[in-house]
This record gives structure tokens, sequence and C-alpha cells, in this order.
């Protein structure tokens, strides 16, 4: 029975138990609800929950668990020199389920039946050919040892199959039992199904820790191995990085990193004087009106994808700084440049800038200002020594947190900032960043034993440190300097 | 304490009412920095004007296509050698054999109405049908083996460079450096115009082709993109709104303050910050690499989309649930509800409009985030459909944003016209997403 099918017999058993428990709490009371210790849906769902939980619990462990065990057995089979080590077992046992899943089409199709498959032999038969016809193509010859390892694995994974059934149906059905003899006037029904939605809450807001771990856990497992086939100091001191597949790279990381921080300091010189003044104008000067239409406007530039911005540098913004700037200037001949990333990632920025600050000035106590405007100064001076050193600690955290934007921004710099990884203070020659490398060395093929992929994940692991380590100290920052009015 | 400050200070030499030289300096920095402001904001709208109408500029031509319409005679002597309308006998002929017959139909059109262009050869007339052309045809005779032996009135796609030269891309200058088009052709191309042959017409093909390869610009289209997009967004919101809820009803609702649960809160406003694609390379290690899943499936983008909304599902949902009054929760447990009926009766009810605008606009930013879709392989050529799901799920396919990305990398200008018309279909949906989030929050919005 497959995967879905037992899923639909669950459900079935479920619904069957739902009703049966509700049924059955009912007549115990001669259909008088008020004699229950719960509302009589609640007896329904405990039948229902005790025959879903053991049978999905049963299901996903055994779906984790067959093939590991399966392959545990078959590498125990398989002779010595073709699982001489990790790398060469993990191939052969690749080569093993793709023979054995080839078989498996073939009977699906017809092409052979289910005896054929258990008599076949590499002697009789050219197993490659035949399973290129049912649609499978292989990349090599199978060798006997492989046939019949797919063929031990193929066996094996019908009976692990099997038993997945029986168990799984064994537990529903137990459970509907269990679930149905409970349900009695004095039970208390609620109070236990309550409890299992109240885990389920919790194991729900427990996956966005999981995913953190997640995240660390593949970077720091990867930039290891990384470094346990590149020397750190090389990583993070060496002055070039020319990646090699045929071997013999130089991986350092100061290029990216001088990239990245470039075209962030000029993404800010867009993003901070433009969001600032935007959002002061906003908040100090701009009529009710004015404010009702300009600031959903702004925050448009925050809706539109990064992939759109990376189009608009690579089509618009690059050409126009080569031809204007650039070639006059004698500055270099190249669209994609620092200036181009840097200020389209700074328009991007802005919205994101304007309005942090825009809510910071806002909550600015109106008695300063009063208090300042009725000391006689202006306006603009209102603001400029009372307003912005209140909101000063919110503002720095803002352009923090716009600057970690900045450098884990990845579409824009793909498309805008070249791929040549320099040090240069030219802004107007084509630079790289980290994120750009990671799109590099990830796609495509990739070798996941080759130091040149795996540089990915430490630089990803850098990233992941810079950004969340800006973010972390700009709430530091808005915690420890924020001012408490009343 | 009153009487100190009249005896020392100079009296002012002048009139209060005419302004003295510090004080004009000081109104003109009021109307500098007054300047500064409407200055920013004008840059920062003039920009996104700029983006908007350039997008557009060059993406509108996308949804209009050149096409050749001409009369043409399936005959069955080249088509079905056999003549015994056997679709395995008809399907050894190749492509190559049905750009015969197109490019021999065109030739006769153009004998039969008389025209005529100098330095043009037959061989570069057949070039004015696009490559794709053929093959569309070849299909549509296997699929319908009756109209072979009828003559049809064919309408297929121009080459790529033809488009160009109706839409204004390609000019007789350009064509002189080109070495896929002439001038001499192109000069044919305004007289088939004249003559009707050559027309433009609405590009339906732009929403349900495939992709097709750098050759032919003319033939690719958006709609593995769109299916790969559509069931991403499924997915996502199958599986981020009920976790997302269930999550944010718990910190709200029922966490007790412990270091576990202030784990969680620090967690989730980190994850929010993280940069998108380090969770593409979670997808890449942790989906492709550890669980085995396929490389470009949708189920694996929707999985890391998913991991990515989350955080802002949840923060949209939590505020919306604290946006409660108290005094609703107190009502219901006064009268004998539960804790979790009040919860799931009550507050949840209330606070759904907030928690639907907050899912529309995580799927908004779900929708056009590219980063880690590149790092899982959405960005490989898919020119096959994705099956129907489920098992569809698991076939390669791309999606809008990444389509928009890999379009513009290819080096044939034609493409940066469909990547911008990409974009335009990809900001429609953006558009309807959040037009949609903001009349959901103007008719539910509810002051307590």
């Amino acid at each position: 029975m497959s995967v879905l099918m037992l899923l639909a017999v669950v459900a079935v058993l479920a619904v069957a138990a739902f009703l049966l428990a509700r049924q059955r709490a009912l007549a115990s009371v001669q259909g008088n609800p008020k004699d229950l210790h719960s509302l009589p849906g609640y007896y329904g769902w405990y039948g229902a929950v005790s025959v879903l939980i053991p049978a999905f619990a049963a299901l996903v462990l055994w779906l984790i668990l067959q093939p590991m065990v399966i392959e545990a057995r078959i590498s125990a089979t398989l002779p010595a020199d073709l699982v001489a080590d990790a790398t060469r077992a993990e191939l052969t046992l690749a080569d093993v389920r793709r023979v054995a899943s080839g078989l498996d089409t073939a009977v699906a199709t017809g092409a052979l039946s289910e005896s054929e498959v258990q008599a076949l032999g590499t002697a009789t038969t050219d197993v490659r050919a035949l399973l290129a016809e049912s649609g499978v193509a292989l990349a090599a010859e199978v060798s006997p040892e492989v046939l019949a390892a797919a063929q031990d694995y193929r066996a094996q994974s019908h009976w692990g199959a099997a038993g997945r059934t029986a168990l799984v149906l064994v537990l529903a059905v137990l459970g509907l039992f269990w679930g149905v003899t409970r349900a009695r006037p004095e039970f208390r029904a609620r109070n236990q199904v309550e409890r299992v939605i109240l885990a389920l809450l919790i194991t729900a807001s427990s996956i966005a820790v999981l995913t953190t771990v997640g995240i660390v856990w593949s970077m720091v497992s990867e930039t290891f191995d990384f470094f346990s086939k590149y020397p750190f100091q090389d990583f993070f001191f060496s002055l070039t990085w020319s990646p090699n597949f045929r071997g013999g790279s130089d991986l350092g990381i100061i290029p990216l990193i001088w990239g990245t921080l470039y075209i962030t300091l000029v993404s800010m010189l867009v993003a901070v004087p433009i969001g600032l003044f935007a959002a002061i104008y906003l908040a100090e000067y701009a009529s009710r009106r004015t404010r009702a239409w300009v600031k959903p406007l702004i925050e448009i530039i925050a809706g539109i994808p990064t992939v759109v911005f990376g189009i608009f540098a690579l089509v618009t913004v690059g050409p126009a700084l080569r031809d204007y700037f650039a070639e006059p200037l004698g500055l270099g001949n190249s669209g994609s440049s620092v200036m181009t990333a840097g200020i389209v990632i700074g328009i991007l920025n802005i919205p994101f800038i304007s309005s942090l600050s825009d809510d910071i000035i806002n909550a600015v106590p109106q008695s300063l200002r009063d208090g300042s405007l009725g000391l006689g100064a202006t306006k603009s001076e209102t603001v400029k020594q009372v307003i912005l050193p209140a909101a000063l600690p919110g503002i720095v955290g803002a352009v923090l947190m716009a600057a970690s934007r900045a450098i884990g921004e990845t579409m824009i710099v793909v498309m805008g900032a070249g791929a040549a990884a320099k040090l240069s203070l030219n802004p107007f020659e084509a630079m790289t960043t980290m994120t750009v490398k990671i799109v590099g060395q990830l796609t495509g093929d990739t070798d996941f034993a080759a130091p040149e992929t795996l540089v990915a994940f430490a630089l990803g692991m850098t990233l992941f440190v810079i950004t969340l380590g800006l973010n972390i100290f700009a709430l530091w920052i808005v915690r420890k300097y924020r001012e408490q009015y009343e | 304490m009153t009487d100190i400050s009249a005896a020392g200070l100079p009296r002012p030499k002048q009139s209060i009412l005419t302004a003295s030289d510090r004080m004009k300096r000081r109104n003109a920095a009021e109307v500098r920095f007054r300047a500064y402001g409407l200055i920013a904001i004008a840059i920062a709208l003039t920009t996104l004007a700029i983006m908007l109408f350039t997008i557009f500029r060059d993406g509108v031509s996308a949804f209009h296509q050149a096409t050749l319409t001409f009369p043409m005679e399936l005959s069955a002597e080249t088509l079905d050698p056999q003549g015994n309308r056997n679709r395995d006998e008809m399907a050894k002929v190749t492509t190559i054999g049905y750009q015969k017959v197109l490019s021999g139909a065109l030739l006769a059109e153009l004998a039969a109405r008389g025209i005529v262009q100098e330095g043009v050869s037959d061989k570069q007339i057949g070039d004015l049908i696009s490559k794709d052309a053929a093959g569309q045809l070849r299909a549509e005779v296997l699929a319908n083996p009756e109209m072979i032996g009828t003559t049809i009135d064919a309408t297929v796609l121009a080459a790529g460079r033809v488009d160009g030269f109706l839409k204004g891309r390609v000019t007789l200058g350009t064509a002189e450096r080109d070495n896929q088009i002439s001038p001499d052709q192109l000069l044919l191309v305004e007289k088939l115009q004249a003559a009707g042959i050559v027309k433009s017409s609405w590009n339906w093909g732009f929403f349900t082709n495939p992709d097709a390869s750098d050759q032919r610009p003319e033939a690719a289209g958006l709609g593995v993109a769109l299916l790969g997009s559509a069931y991403m967004m499924l997915m996502v919101l199958v599986m981020c709104v009920p976790v997302g809820v269930a999550a944010s009803i718990y910190l709200e609702e029922f966490a007790p303050r412990n270091r576990w649960t202030d784990a969680i809160e620090v967690n989730i406003s980190n994850l929010a910050a993280v940069p998108s694609i380090v969770f593409g390379i979670l997808g890449l290690a942790i989906f492709i690499n550890f669980a085995g899943l396929p490389q470009s499936a949708p189920l694996v983008g929707a999985l890391v989309l998913s991991l990515m909304t989350l955080p802002t599902i949840i923060i949209a949902t939590r505020a919306a649930i604290r946006a409660v009054p108290p005094s609703i929760r107190d009502a219901a447990l006064g009268v004998g509800a539960s804790k979790m009926q009040t919860v799931f009766h009550h507050v949840l009810p209330l606070a759904m409009p907030g928690i639907l605008t907050g899912t529309i606009l995580g799927l908004a930013t779900a929708l056009g985030e590219t980063a880690p879709l590149l790092l899982i392989g959405m960005v490989a050529f898919v020119d096959n459909y994705p099956s129907a799901p489920p098992e569809g799920f698991l076939d390669p396919a791309t999606a809008l944003p990444v389509q928009v990305y890999s379009w513009a990398s290819r080096a044939d200008p034609a493409f940066i016209e469909r990547s911008n018309g990409a974009i335009i279909v990809l900001l429609v949906f953006l558009v309807v997403m959040n037009v949609a989030a903001i009349l959901l929050r103007r008719r539910f919005e509810r002051r307590w």
C-alpha cells in the first residue's frame, strides 16, 4: 500500500473513531449531554486523536528509519572493495538505488515481470540496455554485485513497505479501540484534547528555533569540512580569490569582504541622507494630506522584489553611470561596478530607513518640541538640536539594520556589481561580494568534496555571523540608550 | 530673581518687526533644511518613477508578438511517406522536414503574391520563420494526423529579429552588424507587413509556453515559471499559515515567561533579519543534500520560502492577537469557557482579518524572492511542464522571479524584453495581493 493510500485509510479510521466515540459517550448518558464531563464533540476528538497520533508517529519514524536500516544491511553484504571508504560506499549505494528504482519502473511499465526481475543476471542479460528501454539511463555497466544488491534492496523494501502498512494499521485500529472505550461520562475528554492541542502549539513555536539550529548546523558542519581541506589562515588572510576547480585555488576572503563593505558604504551614503531627510520632512513639515500620499508611495519601493532592482541596475543605472561618469572621467568602462550596485541598494534601503526613522521621530514627545519652539528656536533648530539627539539611538539602530540588509543583499549585486574579486579603491570598477560568490560557487553542478564548493558554506557562515552581529548590536544600542519618556 | 535681567543686557538697537542679520540667517537655514527634505522625497519618488517607467517601456512589447500567416499545404508525400497515417511512421519525419514544408509554403505564397526583394536568398526567407515553428507544427500534425493532405492557413511565430524589427528594437542600422538578419530581409519584412502576411498580435504564448533556448527568444514564455510559482505559493500557504498561527497563539496566549520562550522570541526576531540567501544554503544542505529531495523541485523551494516567511507571519499574527482587547477574553472566561475555547472561539475569529493581511503580505514577499531559489537549482533550464500535484511538486520547475533573472543574464536583447515583461506580470500579482491586503484591512479594521 502506498503512503498516500495509507494516510487515506488512517484518515477514514479517524473519522470513524470520531463518530463512534461521540456516539458512545452520548449513548452512555441516554442522549443527555448535561451528564457528560465535556461536550460530546470532545469525546469524538479524543477518539480521532488517539487514531491519528500513534499512527502518524509510527509512519514518520518508519519512513526515516527504513532506508537507513536497509542501506546498512545492503552495504554489509557488498564486497569490501566497493565500500572501501565513505565516498566509494556512497557512490555504490547510489548505483544500487538507481538500479533498484529502474527495475521498479520496468515492472510498473510492464517491460518485465516480477519473476523475471528476480531471475535477472548480468551474465545472461544486458541490464543497462534493458533499463534504458524503460527510460532509466545508467552511467555505467551494472556489475553482478550491484545487481544482486539491487535485487536484495528491492526485496527488503517490499518487506519494509508491508511491515509499515501492517504496523500503522494495527496502531490505528488499537487507537480507535482505546479512544472509543474511554468515552465514558466521567472521562475528562476536553482536558485531554486541550493538552494535545497545546502540545501541537508548542511544537509549532519550536520550529523557529529548529530553523536557526538547522541554519547553524548546516553551515557549521560544511564549514569544518572546508577548513579540514583548506587552511583557515589562508581563507581569512589571503589577498587573492581565484577558485580553480582543477585544484590549487586561492580562496582568500579579504577581497570579497572589501567589495561587500565598499558597496555597503556607497549604499549607506545614498540611503541615510535621503531616508533621514524624507523621514524628517514627513514627520515634522508635511501636511496630513501630503503624508497620507507620500508615505505609502515611498513604501512601494520596499515591496518591489530585489530582482527588479537587479534589472534596473543592469539595464539602466549601470550603462548610465558608465556613459556619463566612468568613461568621461577615465575611471573604467564597466557597466557593473561598486557605484551601480551601491546606488541601487541605497534606493532599496531608503524606505527601510525612512519608515523606521519616521516612527522613532514620532515617538519623541510633543512636549520637547513645544519647549524648544517656545524658547524661540526655529523648526529646523528644534529638529537638529532637540529631536535628533533624542531619537539618535533609534536612528543608529535603523542605520545598522539597513547596513546588515545591504551586506546580505544578493540579487542586486549578482546583477550589478560584477564577478571579479579585486582590491581597488576605484568605485567605477567591477568588484564582487560574498553573496555573489556564494551564488557563483553553489549554482550549477557542484561537487561537495571540493573546497571550491565548500567555501560557499564558510562564506555563508561569515555572512550570517556579520549580519546577526550587526542586528544584535543595533538592538543593544536601541535598548541601552533609549530615552524613557513618562 | 526677576530684576537681574533688565539691568545688564544691552537694549536691542533694532525693531523686532524687521529681521536682524542673524534672524535672516536662521530663517534661510530653515528654508534650506525644508528644501533638503523635499529634495530627498523628490529623489526617492523620481527613482521609483524612472524604474517603473523603464520596466514598462521595455516590457510592454513582450505582450505582443510578430507572426506570419500564410496558406500551407501539408502534403502527404513529405509528411507521411508510408501513406498509412501511422503515428510511429510519421514521427520519423524530423523537425527539419517540417521546416522545409514551412519555408516552401512561405516561398510559394511570396511567389503567388508577387512579392520580391533583391538580395534575399530562399534560405534567408525561410529564416524569417521562427526555428520553433517547425517543432510546434510537427507536434500539432502528430496529434491530428487527419490534417495531412489538407491546406491550412498557418499562423506561425516569426523569428526573434523580425519581432524586434516590428517593435523597433532591430533597425536597418543594427541589422548590418547582425549575422542573424540582413537589411534586405528587413525590407522584405516591411513588404510582407504591407501585404498582411506579417503582423503583430497579442501574445498568449508568453503566458503559456515554457522557456526556450538562447536562439529562439520569440518562443520563450512564462508557463513553467507561473506553474512553479503557483505550486510554491500553494505549499507555502499550506505549510506556513497553520504553523505560524499556532506558534503565535502559543507565544501570545499560553507561553509562560521562561528561558525557552525567551529563546524562541529572540530567535524569531533574529530570523526575520537573516539574509535570504542563508535560507538557500540551509535548503541546499538540509533538504537536498541531507534529506535527498530532488533539485529544482517546487517542494524544496516552498520549504525554504516557508522557513523564510514564517517569522513575518508570526510577527503579524502576534500583533493581530495582541490587538484583541483583554475584556473579550475575560468575558469568555467569565461565562465558563476554558482557556483553549476562549482563544479558538473568540480571540482567533476577531484577529482573523489582521492575520489574513499579514499572511497576504508575507506571501507577496515570498513570491518575489529569488536568491534562495538560485541555490536550490530552480535557475536550471526547464522546458517541460511539471505534472499535476502531488507528483508535480517534485518535478523540476522554475519560479517567476528566477525566470526574470535567468532571462536577464542571456545575451540576446530580446530576452531583456521578455525579462521586463515577466517583471510586469510579477508586479501585477504583487499589486493585486497588496491591494487585497489593504482592502481587507479597511473593511474589517476595528478600533476597540
